[in-house]
């Protein structure tokens, strides 16, 4: 019981890491997969198939690979960047994929007569665009890009084992301190179980301000 | 492709999207050139670096590393689709205990980084790297698998457990012979990319120091007689291990368009999988 009360600093700071790098990659990742979604519905053909090709790969590589490619290789090229923004780069271009998935699939539950409707009273596209498609877009895609972001949640564990500071790497240093290993698991399952949990308070927040049922 | 987005083309606009086109392709290309030229300036294709995967020796480290990959997919594939039937019953019986058990476990086991139970069991409970790998990933996508199973079995069409009952037929019976059938047909899609996943995070155990295919290629990157070609090993590995998931990605796909044509599937209302409860772990399974 102790292990949480004697090691508070310890567990704030690896919490702290574990919420940077969520939100950091979660940006990272919205950003990228909006561009990528954007690509992918795109009437240009060659933006199209890189879209594609983009989501397909990464969706297909298991993340450790992706990360050992990343925090092992880039230095290779001379980039030599903190381990935590190796790690940003790595969680946000892995779950830009599946954002990009998200966000099309929610262009694509928006009804042709909608767009068609919009053309037809002389909007221009960016009206279009922007007051009749991805507003009805943005209310349909809430709920999965919350539990996309979860899942990146997740997956941030993966970054303390590539020396960055984070919830899951503590346990190092509280088993070279002697403390009950099982303890110190439980606070970690715990600290995890508060990130997803606000995660998907936010999420619900969200859902009921703006989500509509179709 | 219609999407809300645009009208079908004219010629004008057609001749202006071949345009754009050009010039994407032309910067996707620079982009490509760009990396290609990184790779010939860092010195990546000297044969110093490259000869070492002609040796035996190497290959065959490599080999087994990536048997290594496949019996721990397999031994968690098959333990997690039993787990998996195991929960998904304990959800969906009639007694209220076993049904609350079941519920707090699966959802506890989804909310979890599958990463945090690896090391748990390989920590805290002492077993060898294979197991606690295998234990990790069964009870994650045990938990998953679960839940696919139970939306499986209540998405079947209620007339057909209701012609089931009114045979006379117990609850039994109807599971095995009626409900659980339809369920899993229409299901397979699903449980095919959820095994996509588990085959991904099998590459978790490099973390471990289980002796897989990633930690193959690491001792191979690290030889310093080779030249540390860090580089030509992730060439070598990503494109395998992406290609397997691809593989199995398509294989999901494939089963889940013939399913469509399907008659066997008609009572079972497949629900589309994005919009989820906003519970940890729900939806998409990255």
């Amino acid at each position: 019981m102790n292990v949480l009360t004697d090691n508070f600093s310890l567990y704030g700071k690896g919490l702290l890491g574990t919420v940077e790098l969520t939100v950091y990659a979660s940006l990272l990742a919205l950003a990228l997969g909006f561009v990528m979604a954007s690509f992918r519905v795109a009437p240009v053909g060659s933006l199209r198939v890189f879209g594609t090709v983009w989501v397909t790969v990464l969706r297909n590589t298991p993340l450790t690979l992706l990360f050992f490619a990343v925090m092992l290789g880039l230095p290779r090229f001379g980039v030599v960047l903190p381990f935590q923004l190796f790690a940003v780069l790595a969680l946000g271009c892995y779950t830009s994929a599946f954002i990009c998935e998200v966000l099309r699939s929610g262009i694509n539950t928006v009804p042709t007569g909608q767009g068609e409707a919009a053309r037809s009273l002389g909007m221009t596209f960016s009206q279009t665009l922007g007051d009749v498609v991805l507003p009805q877009a943005f209310r349909s895609v809430i709920p999965p890009v919350g539990s996309t972001l979860i899942a990146l949640a997740k997956n941030s564990a993966i970054a303390g084992s590539f020396s960055v500071t984070e919830l899951l790497g503590t346990y190092k240093t509280l088993n070279e301190l002697g403390y009950s290993i099982i303890w110190s698991f439980v606070w970690i399952a715990v600290g995890y179980l508060l990130v997803t949990l606000s995660i998907s308070a936010i999420f619900n927040v969200l859902e009921k301000r703006w989500g509509v049922p179709r | 492709m219609t999407t809300a987005l645009y009208d079908i083309p004219g010629p004008h606009a057609r001749r202006r999207h071949r345009l754009y086109g050009l010039i994407a392709t032309v910067v996707i290309a620079g982009i490509l050139a760009g990396v290609v030229l990184l790779l010939f300036d860092t010195e990546q294709f000297t044969a110093a670096k490259w000869t070492p995967f002609e040796y035996k020796g190497i290959q065959e480290m490599l080999l087994r590393g990536l048997g290594n990959t496949l019996k721990a997919f397999a031994y968690a594939a098959v333990l997690s689709l039993a787990l998996g039937g195991v929960l998904a019953c304990g959800r969906l019986s009639e007694h209220r205990v076993l049904r609350w058990v079941a519920t707090v476990v699966v959802e506890f086991f989804r909310a979890m980084p599958v990463l945090v139970m690896i090391f748990f069991v390989f920590v805290a409970l002492k077993v060898q790297p294979l197991p606690a790998l295998v234990t990790g990933l069964t009870l994650y996508n045990g938990s998953v698998l679960a839940e696919v199973f139970r939306t499986g079995v209540n998405a079947v069409e209620r007339g057909q457990r209701e012609a089931a009952y009114s045979l006379g037929m117990r609850k039994t019976q109807v599971m095995t012979f009626v409900l659980v059938p339809q369920a899993l047909r229409a299901m397979l899609p699903t449980i095919i990319s959820q095994l996509v996943v588990a085959l991904k995070d099998t590459s978790l155990g490099f973390l471990i120091t289980y002796e897989e295919f990633l930690h193959a290629g690491k001792l191979i990157a690290s030889n310093l007689d080779y030249d540390l070609p860090f580089i030509p090993v992730v060439m070598i590995i990503s494109p395998i291990y992406i290609g397997m998931c691809m593989l199995l990605s398509w294989f999901a796909t494939w089963v889940a368009k013939r399913q469509r044509r399907s008659v066997k599937t008609e009572a079972v209302e497949v629900a589309p999988a994005e919009p989820g409860t906003l519970m940890p772990g729900a939806g998409a399974h990255p």
